[in-house]
């Protein structure tokens, strides 16, 4: 919302400066967001005479002239421009101004071998338009030495202010006037509106077409005819200020509409009564039904929009924007005022399906004041007939001004209580006195009547923000706000948000890099990982790649991965901890912790090296970067099972699904599906491990802290090798597992410490060799007790694997 | 004598021009040996007279005495030079690099590392970490939060939707993390004191928007909290979030749907250089929103706001990550360039605490 100083002092009488009159409207929540002076920008400029201007000596297009800024010093100016004559009046900046066009400040220079101070300046140089095919070429009887933005009266700073959705009565200038006025910065300058006189009723009838559900859309409709008018430019003033706020000028009728727009927050429109035939009626448009607006659109209509039509059919979009066929022009001689209360959301919907956003709709949707409906229309009339002459007819109303009149109890205490700053009871009447309450009652709970042009405030805690925004909350004191109790401070997170923090910092410490990618993937991805359910696609997604919310975590890495890989970092590993989504419950959200590595990302370098290149990663980098995470977590891994293939994103033979029994399972590793890379467009190898920390088992409650016993044994260990050859398919696990198993009191470990297939070895067999560590608790275990142990391990694998000992 | 001086002399040449320890050995055993020269000397002394003995003793143990030193100080003056040929083999080039371990290059992305500095400040003043569901309803996200149907400030929040369900349901991705502020006033009993990190989305982009980004809200609800307080907490925050002794801000009266009185905050900043420094300067730079629980929120939540009352803020957890650590878009942050991550990043070990400090 723009508005002038001068516009502004039309309604404050105040002596306060610019800048006070600024920090002011911040200060009481009218933020704002820029202030331009052309009297600070345009400083030094002044008017000037060329007493010569003659052809430069070494230059073809220059000429040298001489220019008199009034004191009797004609000053050298070298000007290239084309219109550069003797005689003429000019504008000139001295050395040392600031040329806004060109981002350059203007000195004592020498152009071609002639000295040249200053220079003469092109409208668009001034940064006052696009036009600069020439300097400017004041009048003739334009005074010399005066300032120019003087001179053009555009020396009155325009301040644009952002005004809050519930401030509707900042909309117009003369509600801020008030709300400085409340806030010390002057006197509001209160004119009184006189009824207009009119004679004769209005010829043209108006009729609210409504049912009565639907009486709310329209609720007032003031029309009047002024018979006579004499419509052209409106004067100098008025078009001054429209245009100082980046409005067009059009002609009298027109502006002054758009003057009360931003005056009074009182949109109004005028109809030419010759355009128009027959009374009006407000009614909802008919499906299909069409209009020519002001801004040389056709409109097509629906009922949910609410018109103003005649005989012809529809002459205007309540609300939002008259129609091109029944405008004013310069031959307009009887001209009908409209002044109308509309429906705030019915303006607000129309305007969006319509995609027009003009002044009008924009107060319209934020509510203007019902009481100001016919006083706005007399204001409207004194300036028509004022500029443009005329004879009003009486005013015709339909409908009814609605009565928004309510009673807020207001202890001011409240002010106190949400707050804690104390004013006296004096200073609150008064602020909201000035803001136009009606405060009435004695005591220390006052009855408070909002004025009718403030339809947001409704209840106690709006009246202390009335109080406090005039108050200043720069004079709400800070107050220490200690713990709820004086301990030291207790933990807060909850276990998953444990589990989140320290999964983030486990990855990263195996030299994984954490991204943050989209909660958004394409359908496509979505799909390929098990998601795209419809009730998990954006309806106005804002790219055809985010349209869907991930189903895992992996898309957004592998995708991201490939970026990397295409800016020329092929070896990069990357993980991720966020949310994942299988539905649109919020329990159907859970936390996956991520982590993908390419090429050759492993853990101990990456990438070629004088000393040892790099190997691709394989699945165990990313079974090892699994295996960290819940060791890092303290997930006890005693139970896990290792499920060989069996997830869909991942390579059927190269991969496995981490699992606590059939009913927990808790994430998968391996390489990417090479389908899926195909599909996505993506190069591997790629490996990854997901791990879902929501299905993570919860650490079991202990009583205590205490840790269990530790048992040391005073005996070495013994250590035995076994070599099986087995099946191809047989598990290593399992083998592991029956070796454990033969003696659990005494084996405290079992390794597999090397893997052979291929010569020696029988076709579709493998050997698998295992270390099991002996640990007596009691004395030293003698020969015969160590070969009896290996008896049953070699028996045990043997039975469950029919593996045989490897000779 | 004679006898022995020729060959004690023979003996220790041989010694002396013997060129490796084998040589060396062979000049032993010719004369150490069994049937070594000098063995062959000290034999004789068995069969000798004790007068005899008494003289030729010491001279035969004195020549093999002699010879054994010499032997000694030759054999270790060999195994000497012998090291010193091989450590002139076994050079490498020290200048060579060691490998870039892997595990070096991980990192922490800032949106975390600022979550992590949060939570720190914020436990600290008794504060619970609280989340809410990405994908919410048009009541939590809106209604609750008094953003009445149709109001331009519900239009203004680009908000992202779901199609309508079976039921005309229709749901949407949260545009502000404020309906975890609505589950929490729902779920617990005051006193209340929460902050809600989270992710939140609108339908925007551009240079300084992007579709998803994070912010962070903050809620108290108590029978006796008031503004004062809130000036404090955010004040207390920024001094430490920015790490910095003084700051100072400057709160406008403003508006939002769900607090009442609402106020917008700035903070006092220089910008030199493109460096934003906080607690100097004469710029302003606005940093969060705040205000008192609006009534009708509390209402919402079913609690009476005449016994109920509280405060909430809200501010971008990307925005003050680029205030602090001087990201100048926030695009980067989402497009997980390794180069800007181990750029803008923190090492895994860089845990922000108070007693260590947030950053290092």
């Amino acid at each position: 919302m723009k508005f002038t100083l001068n516009w502004l002092k039309e309604h404050l009488d105040t002596t306060a400066s610019l800048d006070e009159i600024v920090e002011a409207l911040t200060r009481v929540g009218l933020e704002v967001e820029s202030v331009e002076d052309p009297a600070a920008t345009l400083k030094g400029y002044i008017t000037a005479f060329v007493i010569s201007a003659a052809q430069h000596p070494n230059a073809d297009r220059l000429r040298v002239c001489m220019v008199d800024t009034g004191d009797g010093n004609p000053i050298q100016v070298v000007c290239g421009a084309p219109n550069a004559r003797t005689g003429m009046k000019s504008v000139f900046s001295p050395p040392g101004t600031f040329i806004p066009g060109k981002g350059i400040t203007i000195g004592v220079g020498t152009i071609r071998g002639v000295e040249s101070s200053g220079m003469l300046c092109s409208a668009f140089e001034l940064g006052l338009s696009e036009d600069h095919e020439g300097i400017i070429d004041l009048p003739a009887d334009a005074p010399v030495g005066v300032a120019y933005t003087d001179y053009a009266s555009i020396n009155d700073p325009v301040i644009d202010v952002a005004i809050t959705p519930n401030r509707a009565d900042a909309l117009g200038i003369y509600g801020i006037a008030r709300d400085l006025a409340a806030a010390g910065l002057g006197v509001l300058k209160k004119q009184a509106i006189v009824p207009v006189k009119g004679e004769g009723s209005c010829p043209v009838k108006v009729k609210l077409d409504f049912t009565q559900d639907d009486a709310h859309l329209a609720p007032a409709f003031a029309l009047r005819l002024v018979r006579g008018v004499k419509n052209g430019p409106s004067p100098e003033w008025m078009q001054r200020r429209l245009k100082a706020i980046g409005l067009r000028p059009i002609n009298a009728l027109v502006d002054i509409t758009n003057y009360l727009t931003f005056d009074r927050n009182r949109p109004l429109h005028v109809f030419d009564l010759k355009k128009t035939q027959g009374d009006l009626l407000v009614r909802r448009a008919k499906e299909g039904e069409t209009v020519l607006a002001l801004d040389g659109r056709e409109y097509t209509l629906d009922p949910s929009m609410v018109v103003i039509a005649d005989d012809k059919g529809v002459e205007s979009i309540a609300g939002i924007m008259g129609g091109e066929h029944s405008g004013s022009d310069e031959g307009t001689t009887d001209v009908l005022i409209e002044s109308a209360l509309w429906d705030p959301l019915n303006v607000a919907q129309t305007g969006r399906k319509l995609g027009i956003n003009t002044d009008a709709r924009y107060r319209f949707e934020r509510g203007v004041d019902p009481e100001f409906c016919v006083p706005g229309l007399d204001l409207a009339t004194h300036l028509v007939m004022e500029l443009c002459g005329g004879t009003p007819s009486e005013l015709v109303l339909a409908g009814a001004i609605p009565d928004t009149s309510r009673v807020i109890a207001f202890p001011f205490a409240e002010v106190k209580r949400l707050t804690g700053l104390e004013l006296p009871q004096t200073e609150m009447k008064a602020t909201l006195i000035d803001l136009g309450f009606t405060v009435s009652g004695t005591g220390d709970v006052a009855h408070v009547s909002p004025p009718s042009w403030r339809a947001d405030v409704e209840q106690k805690a709006d009246l202390v923000e009335e109080i406090v925004r005039i108050a200043g909350l720069d004079r709400v004191q800070s107050t220490p706000f200690p713990r709820e109790e004086a301990t030291i401070a207790k933990p807060v997170l909850t276990l998953i948000q444990k589990r989140t923090r320290l999964a983030k910092r486990a990855l990263a410490v195996r030299g994984l890099v954490e991204a943050v990618t989209w909660s958004f993937v394409s359908k496509d991805d979505a799909q390929a990982f098990g998601g795209g359910k419809p009730e998990l696609a954006l309806a106005n997604p804002i790219a055809s790649d985010l349209s869907d919310m991930r189903p895992s975590l992996l898309p957004g890495l592998m995708r991201a991965a490939q970026r990397n890989a295409d800016r020329g970092l092929p070896n990069v590993a990357l993980f991720e901890v966020g949310q994942i989504f299988r539905g649109d419950q919020p329990e159907d959200q859970v936390i996956a912790a991520t982590a993908l590595r390419r090429a050759m990302a492993k853990p101990d370098g990456a990438g070629r090296f004088w000393s040892e290149t790099a190997q691709a990663v394989d699945a165990f980098d990313a079974k090892a970067d699994a295996m960290a995470l819940l060791e890092a977590l303290g997930v006890p891994t005693g139970g896990l099972q290792i499920v060989p293939g069996g997830h869909p994103a991942f390579h059927p033979g190269r991969s496995g699904v981490l699992q606590f029994g059939p009913k927990v399972v808790i994430g998968a590793f391996g390489e990417i599906h090479p389908r899926l890379l195909e599909a996505m467009d993506v190069k591997g190898p790629l490996v990854a491990c997901e791990i879902i920390l929501d299905a993570l088992p919860p650490p079991k409650a202990k009583p205590t802290k205490m840790k269990p016993k530790l048992v040391l044994s005073e005996f070495q260990p013994v250590s035995r090798d076994f070599a099986f050859i087995v099946g191809r398919d047989i598990a290593a696990a399992d083998i592991v597992k029956l070796a454990q198993g033969a003696d659990r009191n005494l084996i405290t470990d079992v390794t597999v410490f090397d893997l052979y297939e291929g010569k020696g070895i029988p076709e579709g067999q493998k050997s698998v060799a295992i270390a099991v560590t002996l640990q007596p608790m009691d004395k030293t275990l003698t020969d015969s007790e160590i070969d009896a142990v290996a008896a049953k391990i070699v028996a045990d694998v043997a039975k469950k694997t029919g593996a045989i000992l490897r000779a | 004598m004679t006898d022995l001086a020729a060959l004690e002399k023979d003996t220790l040449a041989a010694i002396a021009a013997a060129s490796d320890e084998a040589s060396l050995e062979t000049v032993r055993v010719a004369a150490l040996g069994k049937k070594g020269s000098i063995s062959d000397l000290l034999k004789t002394l068995g069969a000798m007279t004790p007068d005899e003995r008494k003289e030729k003793g010491p001279a035969i143990n004195g020549l093999k005495d002699r010879v054994n030193e010499a032997l000694l100080s030759r054999r270790t003056a060999l195994k000497d030079a012998a090291l010193d040929a091989r450590l002139a083999t076994e050079k490498v080039d020290v200048s060579l690099p060691v490998r870039e371990s892997g595990n070096a290059r991980g990192r922490i992305h800032p949106i975390s590392q600022v979550i992590d500095e949060l939570t720190a400040i914020f436990a600290d003043m008794g504060f619970a970490i609280a989340e809410g569901p990405d994908v919410e309803t048009d009541f939590y996200n809106f209604t609750a939060l008094n953003f009445p149907v149709g109001h331009p400030a519900r239009e203004m929040h680009d908000t992202f939707f779901f199609n309508p369900d079976a039921n005309g349901e229709r749901k949407l991705l949260r545009t502000h993390t404020s309906p975890v502020q609505i589950r929490t006033m729902m779920s617990q009993k005051p006193p209340i004191r929460v902050i809600t990190p989270g992710r939140t989305y609108r339908c925007d982009s551009d240079q300084t928007h992007t579709p998803m980004f994070h912010q962070v809200e903050g809620l108290v609800i108590d029978k006796g909290s008031h503004m004062g307080h809130l000036k404090w907490i955010l004040e207390e925050f920024c001094k430490t979030f920015f790490e910095v002794d003084n700051v100072k801000m400057r709160f406008r009266p403003s508006f939002f749907p769900f607090t009442e009185p609402s106020a917008e905050v700035d903070i006092q900043c220089s910008r030199k250089g493109g460096e934003i420094r906080f607690g100097e300067g004469e710029d302003w730079l606005e940093i969060l929103g705040c205000g008192m629980v609006h009534p009708n929120v509390i209402r919402n939540c079913g609690l009476d706001p005449n016994e109920y009352q509280g405060f909430a803020w809200g501010m971008g957890i990307d925005r003050i990550a680029m205030l602090k650590y001087g990201m100048p878009d926030l695009r980067p942050f989402f497009d997980a360039d390794v180069r800007w991550l181990s750029h803008y990043g923190f090492r895994p070990l860089d845990l922000p605490t108070l007693a260590g400090g947030l950053s290092v």
